[in-house]
Parts: structure tokens; sequence; C-alpha cells
């Protein structure tokens, strides 16, 4: 988390940042990969989009992050962050 | 707040006044029932509803300067303005949207920014300051509708990932500036220029992420009604909205609008970043809006200008209406810039239509308000519903068309209210 420092310091204001610390992700088994995503932005981008995707949408989601956006994610982090998100933002199962 | 933090102290109040009241006088009188309820609910405003991940997580937040808006999402700072600003045909300018595709926003001094204006196709390189634009231009102003190209994305039905937005990532304001084709005047256009690109001050959070620039067909940009503004409802636009100068292309969605502006390129190949080459395209042909000649693709092309559009503002879904009162519908119409021409509401599904009293006329890229009185006899659900019909002949649609990107939605709204 450390190298992340700097990349937060380019967001000037910093009351939004506060109130941005107080969105957390579930707790769950790929977590930990999945906050990569504060590098770039704010993870109620994730909230805002569920529960409507399956796990194939969020990889498709999280592939366009690395290809289009340059998200410095490993390849084999890609599926672990995938089914972290589709179990716990995932379209519900049924529906 | 969260929708539900408020939920226990809501249906203790609920039970306390229980037996006092009716549950239907209840449901309109108990203030409680009104702060538990979600922020920005779209089932309220008739519509189909938010995902519910999306309604769970906004809440009312407010950045600076600004009035407190619905926040989407934090960083890059996404907020949408709640739908009682929308009761005038002027948006204020602490209640404008605020949309970013990218976390890094500088602040510029405006006595410190500098316009550069050049380009393959321009004859010759200039910079502008702030006071020699003012000076050395002729002012222009227009009233003009900037709304996000996929405002209404989070009421598609299926949902299409994106920013959920609910009705409101739009506004309307006074803008003025000097015209684009002034400045790009004193440069010189070359034979052969094929589209004008602009690039703002904002940039992403890492260096691998494309920067924000957008194009247009040099027809666009030479439009006089294309501006470089300073000036948004008579004051300098605020910093979420561009300060110290933005793009206003009047009847194109916002994605043109740049903000920060900093630099503008006249060009004679299709601009092909990403911005251009893959986002906010639309599958080829599926829309009547006007084509980006040098843009289109075999399957997809850009998104040009707004489809035709109204909202409601002076009713809630469930709302309760005493037997023998009128309905009031009240709301705003606008196109992508021929105006217009009528805005007809029905009470009965759609059987018939009355056309409302429009407001006054601002312009044809402007909001455009409307009003009518619809007597109530009986008691009973009413479904109302408002379509408005442009100058150019377009009318609101029925079903919503459906592309991936989630653009477009204009489909006619349809409010139940209870007259009792």
């Amino acid at each position: 988390m450390r190298t992340l420092v700097p990349l937060f310091a380019l967001f000037i204001a910093g009351g939004v940042l506060a109130q941005e610390s107080k969105v957390q992700l579930r707790d769950g088994p790929g977590k930990d990969k999945a906050m990569q995503c504060v590098a770039c932005h704010s993870v109620d981008y994730i909230q805002m989009n569920s529960r409507f995707m399956d796990k194939a949408g969020w990889t498709a989601s999280i592939n366009k992050m690395i290809k289009a956006f340059g998200a410095p994610i490993p390849e084999s982090d890609v599926e672990p962050i995938a089914a972290y998100l589709a179990q716990n933002y995932g379209k519900p199962p049924g529906n | 707040m969260k929708p539900g933090d408020n939920r226990p102290r809501s249906e203790a109040r609920r039970r306390l006044l229980a037996g006092a009241a009716g549950a239907g006088a209840l449901a309109a009188l108990d203030p409680m029932r009104v702060l538990a309820a979600p922020v920005g609910s779209m089932a309220e405003l008739g519509f189909a509803e938010l995902p519910d991940g999306a309604l769970a997580e906004q809440v009312l937040y407010a950045l600076p300067g600004k009035v407190p808006l619905i926040k989407k999402t934090f960083r890059p700072p996404n907020f949408e303005t709640p739908v009682e600003y929308f009761r005038t045909a002027i948006t204020p300018n602490d209640a404008f949207f605020v949309r970013y595709h990218l976390a890094g926003i500088p602040e510029v001094s405006a006595t410190a920014w500098v316009l550069t204006v050049g380009g393959e196709s321009a004859e010759r390189e200039l910079k502008f300051t702030l006071p020699q634009l003012r000076k050395e231009l002729k002012p222009a102003e227009v009233t003009a509708v900037c709304q996000c190209s996929g405002s209404r994305r989070g009421l598609f039905e299926p949902h299409v990932p994106g920013v959920e937005w609910g009705v409101g990532a739009m506004g309307n304001a006074v803008w003025r500036g000097v015209r684009l084709r002034d400045v790009l005047a004193k440069a010189g256009i070359k034979g052969g220029a094929v589209e004008v690109v602009f690039d703002g001050a904002d940039h992403g959070a890492i260096d691998k992420t494309p920067d924000f620039v957008k194009s247009l067909p040099v027809e666009v940009a030479l439009d006089e009604n294309t501006l470089i503004a300073f000036e948004m409802n008579g004051k300098p636009l605020p910093h979420w909205n561009g300060f110290p100068a933005r793009l206003v292309v009047p009847g194109w969605t916002g994605t043109y609008w740049v903000k920060q502006l900093k630099t503008v390129r006249v060009v004679s190949k299709p601009e092909a970043n990403f911005w251009m080459s893959a986002a906010y395209r639309l599958p080829r042909g599926r829309f009547k809006t006007p084509s980006f000649k040098s843009q289109v693709a075999t399957a997809n092309e850009p998104i040009t200008t707004m489809v035709v559009n109204s909202l409601i503002t002076s009713l809630k879904a469930g709302q309760q209406i005493p037997r023998g009162a009128p309905i009031e519908v009240r709301g705003i119409a606008w196109d992508g810039g021929s105006g217009i021409a009528r805005v007809e509401v029905s009470t009965d599904l759609g059987a018939s239509w009355q056309e409302a009293r429009l407001g006054k006329d601002l312009g044809r890229f402007s909001f455009r308000e409307f009003a009518l009185s619809v007597p109530t006899k009986e008691a009973g659900a009413k479904v109302v519903m408002a379509r408005a019909i442009s100058r150019s002949g377009e009318m609101q649609v029925e079903q919503l068309i459906h592309n991936p990107a989630g653009y477009h939605h204009n489909v006619i709204q349809r409010l139940y209210v209870e007259i009792v």
C-alpha cells in the first residue's frame, strides 16, 4: 500500500478523501487483491455497479481497467478479483 | 446517511402515529418517512429503479462550493443534481452536476491559464491568456443544456455498467465567453482540416491511463454557438464545472464540453485516442441523431446530439391529491437543438393527450418549462405521463432503445398518483 501514497496526493480535496475512506468493501476472500482498484478510483464504483453483473461481466470490467486504462493489475489477479466481486457484488443467484 | 439507518426510528414513529391517522394520510404527513427514503430514488419519479447497490451507496454530499448533490462516486468525482433544482429552467451553479473520468483535477488559476491553439491544419500556433481572449474577441452568450451522454443510465433494463446516473446528470445555464470560430479564425484553418481536438487540464491517476481528449467535426467547431466559456449564469465557472474556461457545444452531449480547456488543435486525421475511438459510441444507425462522419466505424459511431426528452418535476410517485383538486403537472423539456415544439400530458395511460402550456422560450438549446393543470373528479389511481416533441418532429419513445453503454434514455415517464 505504501506505493499508493503519491497517487493519493494527486487528489486535491482532502475533505472528499476523508469521506471516501468511509466507503468500505465487504470482507471476503480476494478483498486484498480487489483493493488494488483504489490506485485509480474510489471503491464506490464497485457498489454502484451492483448487483447485476455475473463473474463474466466483472471479468470484462477488470480487463477493461487493465487494457483500456492501464491498471497495473497482474494477470494472475484477474480471476481472484472477479471471483470476489461476483461473490460480494454479483448478480444474486436465480436472477 | 445510508438508507435504512433511520428505519427503527421511523417504524416506531409510524406505530406511534398509526392510532391517530390512517396509513394513507400518514404516508403523506410523516416527515421521518421522507428522511428514511433512499436518496435519489428513480422509482419515486415513476421510472425503473437504479441498481440496488447504487441506490444503497449514494448519499447527499456537498463538494467545496456546491450544495449537497447526489454522490455517485467520490474519486473521480461524479455528483448528480437532485430533481428539485429542475423546477426552474436555469440550473444554479452550485447545484450543477459534476462529472469527471480522471481523478487528477488540478486547481487552475485564472491568471496562469493559457490556451494554446494550433495543430497541423492550423496556419499558426497562438497562445491566449484570459484577458487577451476577453479583449481581442467579441463576447458571445448562449443558454444551453449540458447533459452527460449517460444521464439516466441507471434506469436501463437490463442494467449496464458505468456511472449509474439517475435523471440529474444534466443542467441548463447561460454560458458566456467567446466563439470558438473567432479563436480558430485568428489561428487560420488550412484546407484538409477534418477535426478540431480539445484537451483539458485533468489527467489520470497513473500515466498509462489515456488522457481525456475529445474532438469535434470542423463544421461543429465553427458553428456560431460553439463557445469557449468563462462564465456560467453571470459568474465565473465553478471549479468542478471547468474553471477558468470550458468548451460549450450546444445540442451535443456533455462529453464534448471539455473542462479546464488547455489546448485546441486543428487536425487533418480523425482523432484516434480511447475516448474517441472506443468510448462514447452507439451501435451504428440505432438512433436518428446526426453522424460524426470522420469517426464512423463498421459497427459503431460516436454519440453526437441529445435526443428529445422531458422531466416531470412537480409530482412524486404515490403522491396523494385530494379529489376535486387538480393534478399540477409541471416540468422541463429539451432536445438536441431544434427546440421544443410541444409537450403533451396524459392521465389515462396514453389513450388521450393534452397539450401543456410552454414557459418562456430561452432559446432552442435551453430547457423549456411546461405546465398543465388536470382536474380530478373521482378517487382512484392515475398514471401521469408527459412526452416532448421537438421542432424537428422527434418524440420521446415508449420503449427503451437499449445500447451497451447506456446512452440516450428518453423513455416517457409514467408516474402514478392517488386521487383520494
